[in-house]
């Protein structure tokens, strides 16, 4: 289950240490932006013995890398893809053939430190105009690729206008990419509000995502944690609807019919896969620790 | 006619008869902005007047000369409820013969009516009084609110000196303290700094792990059984207990339920409580901030409790007694549930009682919230370098890691789990802890008693013992 | 074998971190500690610095640690960054 994702600067043992604790169902330990020229070597170093050495409890581990046209990539995934992290987030992806690099490399990895292939997922960022324009061909040329994740800021940099609370100027953006990826088959996770202070505007800015598709969304600021977790959890009356469905397939299969509809709507495979994954995220937040959700 | 008003500190002093080896006492209510211990203390020391017992109901940063007093025995011993850290360190490190003898903010009361710390002459800072005396907290330039700490002193004291920067016209209105307990009045440039006395408004916390913390603290209050109408409700000054009552709020206006009081250490969150409906009253014993003062000034349901009627354990009943929920902090707690807020891990006084032991004592429902660890430091040990509040007063500890409820208090552990909250054993806290931070080593105690922790029943609770610079 | 050539730091001394200082010497290792947990942890601190330092082949070297409550993989992390930015190629 992956609703929310926080991000953790790569160099600050202060914030690393507690990223378990904040709520988030993935932590994003960022060797990118997060991290100055300088200290690219010791933040790699910091996140490997992090991984390596902490346990990090009930939570995912997304290590953002830095770009392609960096001199750092390597370096990054030479010291993390031995310790087989959830996820990799490559930066500014913009084409397939920039996946296909990182895919090969890891490839190699993989092989050299006998990990078995395709371990290690991707989940691009697309941050460029040139990545939005080859979503489709991003998430369908690997088999490593989980999801999508869009990056709002870099990219406003690349349309040339102004990122905005309010969110209009990557709205198209935002649908293309739900489109790639649910084309694709993969997940796909919004990019972070802008107004860390805005304890309101979380909410609405993660209902839009949710609206549109998206899986889920990060955050930079733990404030926004418990907002996207509760938006992105499925509602009393989503799980309530999820096991009529259920009970209604069961019902059309003891009575040997092929169709069944459910409050006036027919039930096809698609409902009935959301009902599905809707009742096991239901199941698991239950069995969670606690489960922030009320 | 008396004429109580009397020119000078040292014409004052003179009168009240004050001799060597007397005891003297202050309230704190104007915290670390306060001068007049200072000045009362400099001109004491001025007279060579020596050997003194100072009954300070609190003593801070800024009250460090008392130090220098010590050295040069104008003063030889201390009591008091709560020191701040850099007296603490010098106390500590065994600058003074006798132990400092801390009480609570119940205990120090209740042992002045008992006559156990008899006050020979009581100096009651106020920053609005009378020419005879009739005095008050919540007016004037140095305005601190509630008077709580100053009643038992201003009661009991063989004589009683008001010192004010703010003299009016007799009679004052609202007093606080009649002029039936005065014996003489003195007036000063400035009793204390406004911006020491009482912060603009105390924040609560944005360390995202405080606002976690803080967020199960209201679960588990929400789901303890105790949350319903006429609940009453106690919150500590820092940032996650302020935050927690921040999160309570919420809970309350949702389900609309309509507390009775709201007891305190009065701060703005819980005038904002008490101003939403979500409490009939506050009884306040000490003002925190602006808003509080501002408050209890204008609005009659903000009503000015003593330290008496708010803890002591030998009055008829006291207000702590009929609390539902207080939120408490600690800079240790063991595995037995006992609390430690007076020292930090390398046994230095850093704090006190306060009001700790009392209202732990009296809630229906104790609540800790600490992190696991403090800088590498885990909260959970085997045994605290200080028992401050006894481990049988405390039902339950919030750490980010999971919730310990004392095992006394059975039915609270399975509402709790069945409500989802992450209850663990506080045996497993501790490992938790130390699995992250490694195991510390245990620091050997020094020789030397420089504190007794009297328990708010008078009895010997604990002692502290010096700490070596060496290592 | 690592040589340590030049002066190399990593680390900051913000909270939880710890700042690692490592100079050329001739001949044996020369360990400073501060720590604001010195009396608790100030022995684990030594083990764990001349671990890596082992680890890595340092032989000779003037080490300085400021340590503000770092955990065990924090100061392991600074350690081997300090290493790396003061070795000889």
């Amino acid at each position: 289950m992956r609703r929310s994702m926080l991000f953790l600067p790569g160099n600050t043992p202060n914030i690393i240490i507690n990223g378990d604790s904040l709520g988030a169902d993935a932590v994003i330990l960022d060797l990118e932006d997060a991290v100055s020229p300088s200290e690219k070597d010791a933040a790699r170093i910091l996140v490997r013995n992090a991984i390596k050495l902490m346990k990090f409890e009930n939570c995912e581990v997304i290590v953002r890398i830095n770009s392609l046209d960096t001199d750092y990539w390597k370096s990054d995934l030479d010291e993390i893809v031995p310790l087989k992290p959830d996820l990799i987030m490559p930066t500014k992806t913009s084409s397939a053939a920039d996946v296909q690099i990182i895919d090969s490399y890891i490839t190699e990895l993989e092989r050299k430190f006998s990990i078995g292939p395709n371990t290690v997922k991707l989940i691009p960022l697309i941050e460029t105009a040139l990545g939005v324009e080859n979503a489709f061909r991003i998430a369908t040329v690997s088999k490593r690729i989980s999801a999508l994740f869009l990056g709002g800021e870099d990219l406003t940099a690349d349309l040339r206008c102004k990122r905005t609370k309010d969110g209009n100027e990557i709205d198209y953006a935002r649908k293309r990419i739900v489109c790639a990826a649910r084309a694709a088959g993969v997940d796909v996770y919004d990019t972070p509000f802008t107004d860390v202070n805005d304890d309101e505007g979380i909410y609405a800015d993660a209902e839009y995502a949710k609206s549109l598709g998206f899986t889920g969304k990060s955050a930079v600021s733990p404030r926004h944690v418990a907002a996207i977790n509760e938006v992105f959890s499925p509602s009393q009356k989503d799980v309530d609807y999820a096991y009529e469905v259920m009970e209604a397939i069961r019902i059309a299969k003891e009575q040997g019919r092929g169709a069944i509809a459910l409050h006036g709507k027919m039930i096809d495979a698609p409902i009935v896969a959301r009902a599905q994954q809707t009742i096991a995220m239901a199941e698991e937040l239950l069995s969670m620790r606690g489960g922030r959700h009320e | 006619m008396s004429n109580k008003s009397v020119k000078t500190m040292r014409e004052a002093i003179a009168l009240s008869g004050l001799k060597d080896g007397m005891t003297v006492s202050f309230h704190h209510h104007l915290r670390n902005g306060d001068y007049v211990l200072n000045m009362v203390m400099e001109e004491i020391a001025a007279m060579n007047i020596k050997g003194l017992t100072v009954n300070a109901s609190s003593l801070f940063d800024t009250h460090l000369p008392l130090i220098d007093h010590v050295k040069n025995h104008v003063v030889r011993k201390i009591q008091t409820d709560y020191m701040s850290g850099v007296i603490g360190r010098c106390i500590s490190k065994g600058v003074m013969e006798e132990p400092v003898e801390f009480r609570t903010h119940g205990g120090r009361p209740s042992s002045i009516e008992l006559g156990c710390t008899p006050i020979d002459v009581a100096f009651i800072a106020a920053p609005a009084s009378d020419p005879m005396g009739n005095c008050t907290g919540k007016y004037g330039k140095s305005a601190c609110g509630s008077l709580g700490y100053a009643f038992p002193d201003a009661m009991n004291a063989k004589k009683v000196i008001v010192i004010t920067d703010n003299l009016m016209p007799y009679p004052l209105l609202g007093w606080s303290i009649p002029e039936t307990y005065v014996d003489y009045v003195v007036e000063v440039d400035a009793i204390g700094d406004p911006s020491g006395i009482v912060s603009g408004t105390t924040k609560i916390t944005r360390d995202p792990i405080g606002l976690i913390m803080a967020a199960d603290a209201a679960r588990v209050i929400q789901y303890s059984g105790l949350l319903k109408d006429g609940f009453s409700f106690q919150t500590g000054a820092g940032g996650a207990s302020l935050a927690a009552a921040k999160f309570l709020k919420e809970i309350m206006l949702k389900e609309k339920i309509k507390g009775s009081f709201g007891l305190g250490g009065i701060t703005g969150y819980m005038v904002e409580m008490l101003n939403a409906g979500c409490f009939e009253s506050l009884l306040d014993v000490q003002c925190f901030d602006l808003d509080a003062v501002e408050s209890i000034r204008s609005n009659p349901k903000h009503q000015e409790i003593s330290s008496i009627h708010y803890a002591s354990p030998s009055a008829r009943s006291a207000v702590v007694d009929s609390l539902d929920v207080v939120i408490l902090g600690a800079t240790e707690i063991d595995t037995d549930f006992n609390v430690n807020v007076h020292t930090d891990s390398n046994g230095y006084i850093m704090g006190g009682s306060g009001g700790h032991s009392d209202t732990a004592a009296g809630a229906k429902l104790s609540m800790i919230i600490a992190p696991l660890s403090r800088a590498r430091l885990p909260i959970v040990t085997d045994h605290v370098t200080c028992i401050s509040t006894p481990g049988k007063d405390i039902d339950v500890v919030v750490t980010q890691k999971g919730i310990a409820i004392n095992p006394r208090n059975k039915g609270l552990s399975d509402r709790l789990k069945q409500a989802g909250l992450n209850i663990v054993d506080i045996n497993e806290l501790k490992e938790i802890a130390e699995r992250i931070t490694g195991v510390p080593r245990k620091l050997e105690k020094g020789e030397r008693a420089v504190a007794k922790v009297i328990y708010r029943d008078g009895t010997l609770l604990d002692t502290i013992y010096n700490v070596s610079d060496t290592r | 074998m690592t040589k340590i050539v030049k002066k190399a730091y990593a680390g900051t001394i913000e909270s939880s971190d710890v700042y690692v200082e490592l100079e050329p010497k001739d001949v044996g290792l020369d360990i400073q500690i501060e720590s604001v947990v010195l009396n608790q942890f100030g022995d684990a601190i030594r083990e764990v610095v001349i671990e890596v330092l082992e680890q890595f082949g340092v032989q000779d070297a003037k080490v300085k640690i400021v340590d503000r409550g770092a955990l065990d993989c924090v100061i392991r992390a600074r350690v081997e960054a300090a290493i790396k930015r003061g070795e000889g190629k």
